[in-house]
């Protein structure tokens, strides 16, 4: 009758639960997908950056972070903030604006959204009329001018956006003070730039589309100054003193123009195309900024030549005779220049200029000589190539982890020591628990270390395995290399670079024993490397070996890509991990599992045609099994054979990834290009979903049989010392599970160290388990007497973790897609099964042991796994009695790229990515969230008196915070969720039933 | 048993019964005790002893009453076979060696005879296929109607028995929508349905799907709130003993029950399944237990045997057997015992009874109707 109980009715189990388990998406990490628009506050220093998704995010010192989605999940066009306050407006491309800010809640700063506001015309007057194409938010704080594509200049009010009417500006009410002859109402549409006169916040300078430029007094309603440019205006830069300004024009051009009390109508200064003569492109934003010697810093965007460097995304940098044009990756979303935030200084004097491109951030260095790059310590490309795999290890040695700072500091000589200049907030989060690597895997064959113990996701080293082969790309193409008289100068800059060379280089597993330092990377072309860490740069022959995985099979062809070639002879490796063994699948088919046992020196990797084992201590191919059913023609043949399918369900998913992420939207009529594109992408969206409406999607209902495809594709391979053979002795042994539901356990024997080398390690078949249903085994672990998950190789040599207990009997837990099984060991009978599949129509996608600690005491802890479906939830089962514990609904289920990236923790925390370029960090435990918690301190702001009290009033919240950051206000964090998943209502609801049961 | 107990009732008279027993052209005739049939075993040997042919194995066949030749080779055909022999069983031996299997099924024995007009009129013969019926040793339950008494009428509860069959399930299911009655009125809702039947599939040759058919719970679990992949999912998962619930867009075949009146099936609305769904959840799991675990563990390379049960009796060794035995465990036609149980326990029919007969007793009332 038990069986009719329902589960989860134990009152103190469900207590436990409750102190274990807690699911939160803590923050993002890496680069913000597709930004659109870029703010800086210099007073509070203080980045923001928005996004086509609605997102925008505020970043500061490192650790200081913000996130704000807005409703409409419409582009971000648009972010001011407003002087001096903790607030900021956006626009988005429906035309509304938003006013947010930064409020102090339970002793942290959170980012609301206080107002939103779309500015209405009259009855009946076209959209243009109110289509709002310029912000200037008021130095007073109090008003904000609105600039539209109709001329007129709406003042708003706030925080309340009421429309002061009587204060708009019209086209008319400008005309009137402009000669006739010079200028009629067409002169007066759409205002491109406004721009607070820097010492006298009653005058503004607006400029005209068309190349008319006003200057305004507010005061008095008039204009006091007008200025005829010939040129369709861009952009308009202010000098410090007042006395002149600067604009930039369409046709690559830039004028300065005086200001004088005399003249009220100047004629400019000085006119130049700095890429002439030839036609050049816009110049789209400009700075002029004064040093103490004199010599302007002139730092604008594009104006390259049309014809030749069109193609360019470049911001040119002129110092004196110094002229460099920075050439993007990608295309230029907006740059803003660090100066002296001082209102007193007499000189701007630029440090930095921040770039925000399409894939990366990139800040420059201004005061050093060369003009370096700064390394960003947070919104890391880490698509810079793309990325196909992920590897945590959790709780790294400090002695390894210096030695990969190390290493990597080495690689990063190049960059700018200059402190992170965008300094603002101030990091009160505990420091993170412990030290965690986060390693990603890439196409263009590189490993890349990431510090991902706290809320900053820093790259502290980056492997590449490509100097192993030969490759056609020449590994000497400097990119950065600049002839002394080439012209333009340009110079590459940022580390986005997609394009592989050689999708075989492609990394797709990665195994790291945090205690050995040796590394195993293995690759799409049947791959296997094992690497050592060596401080010192050295050049050695990489040992190779060929494991023939197809053996006694013949009459197979290969139809896929060939193996790598390799170098010969010793080749050069920089300080790092070195690799010094290279084993080479036949056929070289992608490497689909892989384990490294440190202790016994061994590697098992495993392909969709079998699984070997090498012996990397004597560098030995120890055995090999083949696992294909002969009838499995696909996997013989090679990814080839599938061309055709795979094309097409790749377009399907890029439909189905366009459907998600591109909500309808319309784009304001000056999108041109790309606004078209996009119409053409809604329509072809449309026909597909019709396309798919006429076809009824129909499922075929089918058992599982031995002769289906790619049955022998290894899935996972686990080392585990336990009784297999009998139960009295236990041995090495090494298990592997197949897409087949095939379970092979070979027992090993490994020489004793003092005769390590003399002897062969041995290996023989001790067991074949066929699961029944199937289904693809996607986790293999022993547990020991106390039902304990056996520990890591050399964890116990080194003292963490208890050695396992191998008194009682041993049990095999055995993960398929489908169902959760025990097995009694060395005999094997069945136990206990949990049927996931059959009871809820999910899959397991991923499985892991982690280990959960009670939030309420330090000395209970236990280990479960958790697991994530092919729904995107998360459940956590218990071990060893296979109880579904709780369940979370995490990744949308038809975010298949981020159910396949998700990786596990060892501590109940976890990663995927949200797009090619974020990961979103999760975490299930009470005990261990990193997130991000941070102070922003609002001045006390009088009206027009600008009285900060920076230092103070930060001190007062340093000492006041840390007491009261108790457990309940990290449940209320707000939600760090992604624009792309729009079920925010309810993860609301479950956060707050969360909060409410507790 | 139930069988056994039913052939032993419908039995038409006590005493003995004539044996007429052919091998090659050697006729020998005995008789048996009718009330006393014992077992195949025994009644083999004894024809291995009639016939003087000890060591030679043989196929043993019936005539039954509708001149169909029909083989004995299990205790359940055989008490068949004495239980209808009226008045005299006519039994034909055969060497395994050169054995017809084609020999057996229905009008073997009518064809023969009619021989010259198959002569005269060849077309005849084309129009009706020779039907080949297996060999008995394969007989397994192929499908069946389970829980009538506590579904609705409008529903039916299918079990299809994959497991053993080289034939593929053989159905497609689709998303759909159907209309529910609920407190608000009639509703729209998505359903899920079968869309599908493979010619020649498991679910085609049961004639207990149809397309259209909506499916409405997988093995016990509803489907509703449910997508069409989860579904799919759950199918494939369960697909050695699925269960499906369906309400058949043909509603004409419903099995009708006689305690209730012709009323009844207006009653039978979808409000009165949720009260049941527990126990019905109950069978099932029970059922489900015991049935489907057959993973097979090679130890050494040697022989591949099934995985048994840890169970703290010694009693899993016998379960240890060879993998052979995968397909041997079903073949003498028996259920294993939980099976059976559950069978029993709610009520259910075999697909024979399909239609049920009408003199026998309503359906609910013919067992024990165990509610946990």
């Amino acid at each position: 009758m038990r069986r009719f109980l329902r589960p989860g009715h134990d009152p103190v189990r469900e207590r436990l639960k409750r102190d274990l388990f807690q699911f939160n998406k803590t923050v993002e990490h890496g680069f913000p997908h597709q930004p659109s628009a870029l703010g800086y506050s210099p007073f509070f220093r203080l980045m923001a950056i928005g996004t086509r998704s609605g997102a925008i995010k505020l970043y500061g010192a490192p650790g200081v972070e913000f996130m704000g989605l807005h409703e409409e999940n419409n582009t971000v066009m648009q972010i001011h903030f407003i002087p001096d306050q903790c607030q900021l407006v956006t626009l988005l491309d429906d035309n509304s604006l938003h006013l947010w800010s930064l409020k102090q809640h339970k002793g942290a700063s959170e980012l609301r959204e206080e107002h939103r506001f779309t500015l209405k015309g009259p009855p009946g007057s076209p959209p243009s009329a109110t289509q709002v194409t310029a912000v200037l938010p008021h130095s007073s704080g109090e008003v904000l001018y609105l600039g539209t594509e109709s001329g007129n200049i709406f003042v708003v009010e706030l925080p309340s956006f009421r429309v002061l009417e009587d204060r708009t500006i019209t086209p008319e009410a400008v005309l009137q003070w402009i000669p006739e002859d010079n200028c009629n109402r067409r002169s007066c549409e759409l205002v491109e730039a406004l721009r607070e006169h820097p010492k006298n916040p009653d005058q503004i300078l607006i400029g005209y589309s068309r190349g008319l430029i006003v200057l305004w007094d507010l005061q008095n309603n008039k204009a006091t100054h007008h200025f005829l440019g010939s040129q369709q205006l861009e952009n308009l830069y202010w000098q410090r003193d007042g006395s002149k300004f600067i604009s930039c024009h369409y046709d690559g051009s830039y004028t300065q123009w005086p200001v004088s009390s005399d003249n009220r109508q100047s004629e400019p200064l000085e006119n130049t195309v700095p890429y002439g003569p030839f036609p050049c492109k816009a110049i789209s934003k400009i700075y002029w900024q004064t040093t103490k010697n004199g010599l302007p810093y002139i730092i604008f965007q594009g104006g390259m030549p049309r014809a030749s460097y069109g193609d360019r995304h470049s911001i040119s940098v002129i110092h004196g005779s110094q002229q460099t044009a920075f050439d993007f990756t990608s295309r230029v979303i907006d740059f803003f220049v660090i100066f002296s935030s001082d209102p007193a200084a007499e000189f701007e004097d630029p440090s930095a200029l921040v770039v925000l491109v399409e894939e990366e951030l990139v800040v420059i260095d201004l005061k050093s000589t060369g003009w370096p790059a700064v390394h960003p310590p947070y919104l890391a490309s880490l698509h810079c190539s793309a990325i196909t795999c992920s590897h945590h290890v959790s709780n790294i040695p400090l002695k390894l982890w210096e030695r990969i700072i190390s290493a990597g500091s080495k690689q990063n000589i190049h960059y700018s020591s200059m402190p992170w200049p965008i300094d603002g907030g101030t990091n009160i989060a505990p420091d993170p628990p412990q030290r965690d690597l986060l390693l990603t895997g890439h196409e263009d064959g590189t490993v890349r270390f990431w510090d991902a113990s706290g809320v900053c996701l820093h790259l502290l080293y980056k492997l590449s395995t490509v100097r192993v082969f030969l490759t056609d790309a020449d590994p000497n193409d400097n990119m950065n290399t600049l002839g002394e008289d080439e012209w333009p100068p340009l110079r590459k800059v940022g580390t986005f670079d997609p394009y592989s060379d050689d999708p075989r280089l492609g990394i797709q597993k990665i195994y790291l024993c945090k205690y050995s330092g040796y590394l195993a990377v293995a690759g799409t072309a049947g791959q296997v490397l094992v690497m050592e860490l060596n401080d010192e740069d050295a050049e050695h022959v990489v040992d190779h070996a060929e494991a023939d995985l197809l053996q006694d099979q013949e009459g197979y062809r290969w139809k896929g890509h060939e193996k790598l070639k390799t170098r010969d002879g010793p080749v050069r490796f920089e300080a790092g991990f070195q690799p010094f063994v290279l084993v080479q699948c036949h056929p070289p088919a992608v490497v689909t599992s892989l384990a490294l046992h440190s202790e016994w020196r061994l590697v098992a990797f495993g392909t969709s045609h079998g699984f070997g084992l090498f012996d990397h201590q004597q560098k030995r191919l120890v055995f090999v099994k083949c696992t294909l059913h002969p009838s499995d023609q696909l996997a013989l043949e090679g990814p080839l054979s599938r061309v055709k399918s795979l094309k097409k369900s790749l377009r399907q998913s890029f439909r189905r990834i366009r459907r998600s992420r591109v909500s309808s939207r319309k784009r304001r009529g000056g999108g041109g290009n790309t606004s078209e594109v996009q119409e053409a992408n809604a329509r072809f969206d449309q026909d597909a979903l019709q396309e798919m409406e006429l076809a009824p999607v129909q499922r075929k209902i089918e058992a599982r049989s031995a002769e289906d495809s790619f049955t022998g594709f290894v899935r996972t391979l686990y080392f585990a010392d336990t009784f297999l053979r009998d139960s009295s002795r236990h041995c090495p042994s090494l298990w592997a599970g197949t897409n087949g539901g095939t379970v092979y356990a070979f027992c090993l024997r490994v020489p004793p160290a003092e005769r390590r080398m003399d002897e062969p390690v041995r290996a023989e078949q001790a067991k074949e388990i066929q699961l029944m249903h199937r289904a693809p085994v996607v986790g293999i672990l022993v547990l020991d007497g106390r039902s304990t998950p056996l520990p890591e190789p050399l964890e116990v040599a080194h003292d963490l973790s208890k050695s396992p207990d191998m008194q009682g009997s041993h049990q095999l837990l055995v993960v398929s897609e489908e169902q959760f099984k025990v097995f009694t060991l060395p005999k094997v009978s069945s136990k206990l099964k949990l049927k996931l599949t059959a009871l809820e129509g999910c899959r397991v996608r991923k499985v892991t042991v982690a280990n959960f600690g009670s939030c309420k005491t330090d000395d209970y802890s236990e280990n479960d796994l958790a697991v994530l479906t092919n729904l995107g939830d998360i459940q956590i089962i218990s071990l060893p009695f296979l109880k579904l514990q709780i369940r979370y609904p995490c990744i949308r289920k038809e975010d298949v790229s981020g159910i396949a990236s998700c990786v596990f923790t060892k501590y109940g925390q976890g990663f995927y990515l949200i797009s090619p370029s974020e990961f979103e960090r999760f975490s299930l435990s009470t005990k261990w969230l990193v997130e991000p918690r941070c102070i922003v301190d609002v001045p006390e702001v009088t009206s027009n008196n600008h009285v900060h009290n920076k230092s103070g009033t930060e001190n007062a919240a340093r000492k006041s915070s840390p007491g009261d950051c108790g457990e309940d206000e990290r449940k209320s964090g707000r939600l760090m969720e992604h624009a792309l998943l729009n079920d925010e209502k309810v993860l609301k609801e479950i956060q707050s039933t969360l909060e409410g049961s507790r | 048993m139930n069988r056994a107990q039913r052939g032993a009732a419908g039995s038409r008279g006590l005493g003995t019964m004539e044996v007429k027993s052919k091998f090659g052209a050697e006729f020998r005739r005995f008789s048996l005790e009718r009330s006393k049939p014992g077992k195949f075993e025994e009644f083999y040997g004894l024809l291995q002893h009639v016939h003087k042919i000890p060591n030679v194995d043989v196929l043993v066949g019936y005539t039954d009453i509708h001149g169909d030749l029909l083989p004995i080779n299990n205790d359940d055909n055989y008490h068949k076979a004495v239980s209808t022999a009226n008045p005299l069983l006519r039994i034909f031996i055969q060497r395994k060696e050169d054995a017809d299997y084609s020999a057996f099924g229905t009008d073997t024995m009518t064809r023969k005879k009619n021989v010259l007009s198959n002569v005269l009129r060849p077309d005849n013969h084309k129009k009706k296929p020779h039907i080949v019926i297996s060999m008995p040793q394969d007989f397994r339950p192929v499908s069946s109607i389970i829980d009538v008494d506590i579904l609705p009428e409008t529903h039916r509860r299918v079990r299809l028995y994959k497991y053993g069959t080289d034939k593929p399930l053989g159905f497609y299911i689709r998303d759909g929508s159907s209309v529910r009655v609920t407190p608000h009125g009639l509703e729209k809702v998505p359903g899920i349905f079968i869309s599908r039947l493979v010619p020649g599939g498991l679910a085609q040759s049961t004639g207990l799907l149809a397309v259209n058919d909506e499916v409405l719970e997988v093995n016990g679990i509803e489907v509703s709130g449910k997508s069409l992949d989860q579904v799919t999912d759950m199918m494939i998962a369960n697909s050695r003993n699925l269960i499906i619930t369906v309400r058949p867009a043909n509603q004409r075949n419903n099995v009708v029950r006689n305690s209730r009146t012709s009323g009844s099936s207006g009653q039978s609305t979808e409000s009165s399944l949720p009260s049941s769904t527990p126990n019905i959840l109950g069978n099932l799991l029970q059922g489900e237990e015991e049935s489907d675990e057959e993973d097979i563990i090679i130890e050494d390379s040697g022989e591949p045997q099934q995985i048994p049960k840890a169970a703290p009796t010694s009693e899993s060794i016998e379960s240890l057997s060879q993998i052979e035995l995968l397909h041997e465990s079903t073949q003498n036609g028996f259920l294993p015992s939980s099976e059976m149980n559950l069978n029993h326990s709610a009520g259910s029919i075999s697909m024979e009874y399909e239609v049920p007969e009408p003199g026998r007793k309503p359906l609910e009332e013919d067992g024990t109707i165990i509610t946990l």
